[in-house]
């Protein structure tokens, strides 16, 4: 029985709702058209870099690289001493288990930037649960303040709905006082419909500042302003029912300050303002946040930036 | 103090009722459209090739809505212009009749690129004029005018084909065409393309608050070289149209516009042997099952009746939508209305631009008004108007029943009724219970339904899924006293020819 038409997806999505693919793109497809200029420009663009959470998932990665990653996150891009520097720090990066305790000692105990780590067998998720579990207490033992996890999508897939929602609750307590960012891995889930069930089975477990996220941006199509869109309807929807706000990261595929201001302004004009902040939207994203800076210093001198004035530290994803 | 401790309830019951902010965190700069519209400052008729004085020498002021300003000054055609009108498309008809379908289709080919290389300054054009949003006529108004001119040109050699059996397939001659103010550009392509295409010559009235984009069309028509008197422009007020209407040179009358103006006419062209083709008002019912995915239905809702500022006949003007969902539905629905933007038309991000005319925003405020006075409770979420210009905000009423006056009447604005059924069948009859019968929408997850609704409804389009989803290769029209004929597709052609 495929998920589609087992019983207890019919179940939920009859108690949700259903999502119609056309309508859902077309709905996005404003987003683009909004036209931003001068000061919102250069708003939407410093939100951006706050909400970044800058991201190296390498099996290459070593100490070295990540420090220099945190140093990146820490001070975006090195102004001219005349200037004041006026660009936030990223929101968080994002790294291997085995990676986070070199991320604390680069970050140290104050940094603004918080360390996340992408637990429970990033990024198939296919170990046994003891194992994912594990994994998790040792990132939040070494300094973890964020876990990315991905769900079982083979048990989702299957119908197993609350084995997935028990995995995901089992994770969260695992997490002690750390966020969870639960990853649905949306290109593997196929349907507006899946993803939209996915959310509610998600979110009926976590807590106010946990958060959802698109993908792991390991595989061939990741966060779009379409699965997007049917993500943060879903919080809204939660949000007004329970009072309880969730917190939401496309990942992967965002590479161009265009793009992810396209995505602020389905934010905006979905969730509100009290959603652009990154205690509860990011970017899971690298390459984006030179494209951010380079638009930001556009801004300041009226030209473009050779792409070789923006420091980089990070590669990929 | 005790009293309000003891009472005090857990944390869960205090909280306030979650509430979505959407306020000025980030607001947006203002984004104006700046291609020149390239206006002249005074426009003359169009007839015979040539941009000439009415024979009266009157003139009259188009004004811009969103501001009240004065654009240009346009003719005053009267009945002697009519004539002139008439008798210089009946000098051209002989010969554009008998040039060969393919030679026809390249003039209007050319029409359609040469309209496409200036969209921008027609979209500009336009939406100073009309006062609707920018991003409309430049992504819908201009480009779909393009695409009808398109599309019938690929016609004009295969007029066999699009009436099979037929041993000849003839234009009727002189048709005079009366066209509306809400998609003026896209109106006038509507009835221009076809009725060319089969070989007919026109006499076309634009409307009076928007003739500037079918004076510039004119220039288009110089510049493709269209034979003089192929296509004549008379502007003027309603005597113009009743003289457009009333010549006895006319083998054809097509007329989009108001219902009460269509009787007139109707009774004007009765007895005439005159062949006539009336696109009229609606008041379409928008049904939302419960069923429905409810988030892409309030986005139909919202495109059914604020595009364009809810000037268009096929506007979804009543909601009609199942108890079970009806507050959910309505709780989206302001939600998503707090974030419609209204304002200057020639702003980017507007979504919601001026009402066309002082006369029209007149009309609109007296029907709200009648709407609150009969019982039905309304709904307009907070916005700054601009101080000068003609504008209203996106409006909702709820506790709307099918005796009210605004669930009858076409309002023609940016007021939506919300009624509410209970089955299948009190939604047909509901939806069918009007004069009107242009278009309808309908929202479900189950296919076997909008098959059973768009049998049952008694409207010219029934959209399924969606709304105001327009294709030149599409028929368009309605039923009872929303009109008849068809324009657009092979249907459209069938208006403009008599077959053998």
């Amino acid at each position: 029985m495929s998920v589609a038409t087992s019983p207890s997806f019919r179940r939920l999505l009859n108690e949700i709702g259903a999502v119609d693919s056309v309508g859902i793109e077309e709905r996005v497809a404003k987003y683009g058209t909004r036209s931003l200029k001068k000061a919102s420009k250069v708003f939407g663009l410093k939100l951006a870099v706050s909400m970044v959470d800058l991201t190296t998932l390498e099996g290459k990665d070593t100490p070295g690289k990540v420090a220099a990653l945190c140093a990146k996150a820490q001070l975006p891009h090195e102004q001219s001493s005349s200037q004041a520097n006026d660009y936030p720090t990223v929101a968080a990066v994002c790294v291997y288990p085995a990676m986070v305790r070199h991320a604390r000692k680069a970050l140290g105990g104050q940094s603004p930037v918080k360390i996340a780590s992408v637990a429970t067998a990033f990024p198939s998720g296919q170990t046994p649960l003891a194992t994912r579990l594990a994994e998790v207490k040792a990132a939040v033992a070494d300094g973890a303040d964020e876990i990315d996890m991905v769900i079982n999508r083979g048990a989702f897939l299957a119908g197993e709905f609350s084995r997935v929602q028990d995995e995901i609750a089992a994770v969260l307590a695992a997490c002690g006082k750390s966020a969870l960012k639960v990853i649905f891995e949306t290109s593997e889930l196929e349907t507006y419909d899946n993803i939209r069930t996915a959310s509610f089975l998600a979110m009926r477990v976590l807590r106010e500042g946990d958060f959802i996220k698109t993908s792991t941006g390991k595989t061939s199509s990741n966060a779009t302003l379409g699965n997007n869109q049917v993500m943060i309807d879903s919080i809204r929807d939660f949000y007004l029912e329970t009072g309880i706000a969730i917190g939401m990261k496309p990942a992967g595929g965002i590479r161009t300050a265009k793009q992810a201001l396209t995505f602020l302004v389905a934010v905006k004009e979905t969730l509100g303002d009290a959603w652009l902040t990154n205690r509860r939207y990011r970017f899971g994203a690298s390459s984006l946040l030179n494209d951010l800076l380079r638009q930001l210093e556009k801004e300041k001198s009226g030209a473009y930036q050779a792409p070789y004035h923006f420091s980089e530290a990070t590669e990929s994803y | 103090m005790s009293a309000a401790k003891a009472a005090k309830p857990s944390r869960r019951i205090s909280r306030p009722a979650p509430e979505l902010i959407f306020g000025d965190f980030w607001t947006f700069d203002p984004s104006p459209e700046t291609a020149d519209p390239k206006l002249k400052a005074r426009y003359d008729l169009f007839i015979g090739g040539n941009f000439i004085a009415p024979a009266a020498g009157g003139y009259f002021a188009s004004i811009n809505p969103a501001n009240e300003q004065r654009l240009t000054e346009i003719a005053l055609g009267d009945a002697t212009d009519v004539t002139a009108a008439y008798a210089a498309a009946a000098k051209a008809f002989p010969a554009w009749s008998r040039l060969p379908g393919a030679e026809r289709g390249k003039y209007l080919f050319r029409i359609a690129r040469l309209l496409q290389d200036r969209a921008r300054e027609f979209a500009v054009a336009e939406t100073l004029d009309g006062g609707k949003p920018i991003k409309e006529s430049r992504d819908f108004d201009i480009p779909m005018s393009a695409a009808h001119f398109f599309y019938y040109a690929g016609w004009a050699d295969k007029l066999a084909h699009a009436f099979p059996g037929a041993r000849e397939v003839n234009p009727h001659g002189v048709v005079g065409q009366v066209i509306p103010w809400n998609f003026p550009l896209l109106m006038l392509a509507w009835k221009l393309a076809p009725a060319l295409a089969t070989g007919n010559t026109v006499v076309l009235k634009p409307a009076e608050t928007t003739s500037i984009t079918a004076l510039k069309l004119a220039e288009i028509l110089q510049e493709a070289e269209l034979p003089p008197g192929v296509v004549n422009i008379v502007t003027g007020a309603g005597e113009t149209g009743a003289a457009v209407v009333a010549h006895p040179g006319a083998a054809k009358i097509a007329f989009t516009g108001s219902t009460e103006v269509g009787r007139r006419i109707m009774r004007a062209t009765a007895g005439t042997g005159r062949k006539l083709t009336l696109e009229l008002g609606g008041k379409a019912a928008n049904i939302v099952f419960d069923d429905a995915p409810l988030d892409q239905a309030v986005e139909g809702i919202v495109n059914g009746i604020f595009f364009n500022q809810g000037h268009v006949c096929c506007a979804g003007s009543r909601l009609l939508v199942q108890e079970s969902v009806a507050e959910a539905v309505i709780a989206k629905l302001k939600n998503r209305m707090r974030v419609l933007r209204v304002g200057d038309p020639m702003d980017k991000n507007t979504d919601i631009g001026a009402i066309n005319s002082r006369e029209q925003l007149d009309r609109i405020q007296r029907l709200v008004a009648t709407g609150s006075k009969e019982g039905a409770k309304l709904y307009q979420p907070a916005c700054k108007l601009p101080p000068k210009g003609y504008y209203f905000p996106p409006t909702l009423f709820t506790g709307v029943h099918q005796s009210h006056r605004i669930a009858r009447e076409e309002i023609f604005g940016p007021v939506l009724s919300i009624l509410t059924f209970r089955t299948v069948e009190e939604a047909v009859e509901k939806a069918n219970n009007t004069a009107y019968g242009l278009s309808a929408g309908v929202w479900t997850e189950k296919g076997s339904r909008i098959l059973k609704m768009s049998t049952e409804l008694k409207a010219g389009v029934v959209w399924a899924n969606t709304y105001n989803k327009f294709d030149p290769a599409s028929p368009f029209g309605g039923y009872k006293e929303s009109g008849f004929g068809r324009e657009g597709g092979r249907h459209g052609l069938a208006d403009y020819v008599t077959t053998d």
